[in-house]
């Protein structure tokens, strides 16, 4: 048992944290959920794609560096300590791309992955609908077979990125009235710039266009932008989902580098007789180092060959909570300072911490809401009896 | 990077589990809580036997020098079956004694503690030592000095039945210096250390209990396990022990390698370990209704356990405050850290 790095692991993390001393914008990008932030963070995706930093565990003929799980944690680590900006094409590189290496053809990742390693096309997730979010499998857009490909029909709602995005992969019903709602589901990719797709913006909690309705209306999607097999599409977006929250959304590096942050700003104004707050700072500081732990040995289980299924409900559930009581600590020790936008002009650290806080709240609710990952792990962990939600 | 207990390891823990297991210990636990450590001192000889106890002890005197690791995993087994006795004081007596650099004492108690002869109690912090009617040596430290202690005073009933606290009274001096002060400093991190790991053992034995009667338990035409608000509560606590683990591992590993981190990472296992398992305790007692409100049920005994490992060798407080104490990034506020060295 060892938490050893082996010298290629250390000269990678010298050679990430080179690269970044060396690019990291001085000032932080205006948020990317607005239209500027949006076409910064977009540039950002194309620096880092030209010195092969943007998809780090993909293999080197798609524009990656092969690296190992750990190898990808150590990037992570060093890019959020390093300050470097959020990831605009996060959606299609951490969800999207892993479903291509595992059920697409060799002419869609040929297509597909350069364009999105280097921020050319940013994409945005189509799952959620009006009637069916925790039930996802309820979704009722449909698929319907056509000549050379499928018509789409019917709402997506609360897509990540899609105000701005320039594609979208999603679930479609291509199979009227089969036994089970799992079945019968294809998974499908379209532009969202296609003939009969309407985007209407929405405004998260503090007005920013973070995500969007998507009215389909026959919208045409020919055969090769089908994932898997038709019919098969749950299957093929479950693998997806255990990427997202099993260990690729939001890697332990997020928390370390905000963790750090989090201390510095308690030593530099915290008064010495709160000790509440104190007992807050150590607790983000202890959840950081917990959850980085906690990766390191499911990447040593995955290694050795095991596979993560109803664990990643663990890290979902924590990591989420953690993002939430590490800004909130922050906020409370910015006092006066903590109830500014981020786009104020006397926001500290550039508004950082007022943008991670309103992003954090989403934490709990998205890929699968809490209660669901709750659910899962009493259930499938615990060997809890089933029962109604 | 391999982040996993090894094979023999995860055997190691199998091995201890099983004894214990045929030990029986809630009997043993109500015997220790009555004054009667017999039962107690039979199942300390048989860990004597398995190796636990000469983990902490150097080679020379008869144990395999300090292994955190195994150590650890022997403590998740003891904390599992609630064994009673003054376990982590005697290892962190044997980690003082093996930094102390004293050699006659060392060559007094080390054997012994690896042969399970000698059960040690060591008062570092605080007014009281555990389990002193039942040890065969008591070391006090204060500030700069140890003294082996020769008389304590009476045994204060705890709400942890199992825990016998007494204030020890006077005593001969043993050593004093710098080298006192390096060793309890050494031994406050083993301490901590084999602490955190008896708390996640003894959370997972609670969650273990609590999941299967909630799968067991019928209302309404139902197990109460079927239920929302039951299930989270689990999740939730099972959620809290496996964050807490690779911080007890990672603080093993740090204390192995003796870096200047293990302090901190002790600390940090400890405020994790211990919260994880009173918040066991605390869902053990809420599902079993009435029932886990009863000392007839032996789970109470791991119930009323919780809270006292939570708070041994420093409380969650005093632990996150040592989290914060050396971490990077400058000096801070200076805060009372409420530990010595």
């Amino acid at each position: 048992m060892d938490l050893d790095f082996t010298d290629a692991e250390e000269a990678f993390r010298g050679e990430a944290r080179a690269w970044l001393a060396a690019h990291v914008p001085a000032t932080p990008l205006p948020s990317l959920e607005t239209a500027e932030g949006f076409a910064a963070h977009r540039a950002w995706e194309r620096r880092l794609a030209a010195d092969r930093w943007s998809a780090v565990s993909w293999p080197t003929e798609y524009g990656g560096r092969g690296a190992s799980l750990l190898e990808w944690l150590i990037f992570e680590e060093e890019y959020y300590a390093a300050g470097a900006p959020g990831r605009v094409g996060q959606n299609g590189i951490s969800l999207l791309a892993p479903t291509l290496f595992a059920h697409g053809t060799e002419e869609q990742r040929a297509r597909i992955l350069g364009p999105m390693a280097c921020g050319e096309e940013i994409w945005a997730q189509a799952w959620s609908e009006p009637e069916a979010g925790s039930d996802l499998a309820s979704l009722r857009s449909t698929a319907v077979r056509t000549d050379g490909g499928w018509l789409l029909r019917g709402q997506k709602t609360w897509s990540s990125r899609a105000a701005f995005a320039d594609r979208a992969f999603g679930l479609f019903r291509s199979e009227p009235g089969t036994p089970r709602p799992h079945q019968g589901l294809t998974y499908l990719m379209f532009p969202l710039d296609a003939p009969g797709v309407t985007v209407r913006p929405i405004g998260r909690l503090d007005g920013k266009p973070a995500f969007a309705e998507l009215f389909l209306d026959e919208v045409f999607v020919p055969d090769a932008d089908v994932i898997g097999e038709p019919g098969q599409g749950w299957r093929v977006a479950m693998s997806t989902a255990g990427n997202e929250r099993g260990l690729t959304l939001r890697s332990p590096g997020r928390f370390t580098a905000a963790a750090d942050r989090l201390t510095a700003l308690w030593r530099a104004g915290a008064a010495p007789s709160d000790t509440a707050l104190r007992d807050r700072v150590a607790d983000a500081v202890i959840g950081a180092r917990a959850y980085q732990l906690f990766t390191y040995a499911n990447a040593s289980r995955l290694a050795s060959g095991a596979s993560l299924g109803a664990e990643s409900s663990l890290n979902k559930v924590f990591w989420s909570e953690l993002d939430i009581a590490l800004h909130e600590t922050a906020l409370d020790l910015l006092g006066p300072y903590g109830a500014l936008a981020d786009d104020a002009n006397d926001s500290p650290e550039n508004g950082s911490w007022a943008e991670g806080y309103t992003f954090s709240l989403a934490g709990p609710i998205y890929a699968g809401t809490n209660e669901i990952q709750r659910d899962i792990i009493a259930e499938r962990l615990l060997g809890l009896p089933k029962g109604r939600r | 990077m391999h982040f996993l207990l090894t094979a023999e390891q995860r055997e190691f823990g199998r091995t201890l589990d099983g004894m214990l297991g045929a030990c029986g210990t809630p009997s043993t636990i109500r015997a220790w809580a009555s004054g009667d450590p017999k039962p107690g001192r039979e199942v300390w000889t048989r860990l004597a036997a398995a190796g636990v106890f000469g983990l902490a002890v150097p080679q020379e005197h008869g144990g395999t020098g300090l292994l955190p690791v195994e150590l650890a995993v022997a403590f998740g087994e003891l904390g599992r079956h609630a064994v009673p006795g003054p376990l982590a004081e005697t290892v962190a007596a044997a980690a003082f004694l093996g930094r102390l650099g004293d050699r006659p004492a060392a060559a007094a108690w080390l054997p012994k503690i690896a042969s399970g002869e000698a059960v040690i109690s060591l008062c570092m912090d605080g007014p009281y030592a555990l389990d002193a009617d039942a040890a065969d040596a008591v070391l006090t430290v204060r500030d700069d000095s140890v003294h082996r202690t020769a008389r304590h005073g009476p045994v204060q009933p705890c709400l942890d039945p199992a825990r016998r606290l007494a204030r020890p009274l006077d005593g001969a001096l043993l050593a004093r210096g710098p080298a006192v002060t390096a060793a309890a400093a050494h031994a406050l991190v083993v301490a901590r250390l084999v602490t955190a790991a008896q708390c996640l053992g003894l959370g997972r034995a609670l969650l273990d209990g609590t999941v299967s009667y909630a799968g067991q338990r019928t209302q309404f035409g139902v197990p109460i396990g079927s239920f929302q608000a039951v299930k989270h509560r689990l999740a939730d606590t099972l959620i809290a022990l496996e964050f807490a683990e690779p911080l007890v591992h990672a603080a093993a590993l740090a204390l192995a390698a003796d870096a200047p981190s293990a302090a901190r990472e002790a600390a940090a296992a400890k405020a994790a370990a211990g919260e994880a398992a009173y918040a066991a305790a605390r869902t053990a007692l809420q599902l079993h209704g009435a029932l886990g409100y009863t000392d007839e049920l032996d789970l109470s005994l791991w119930i009323r356990k919780a809270r006292a490992l939570r708070d041994a060798w420093g409380t969650p407080a005093e632990c996150r405050a040592r989290v914060l104490a050396d971490r990077p990034g400058g000096t801070g506020p200076a805060y009372a850290l409420g530990e010595r060295a």
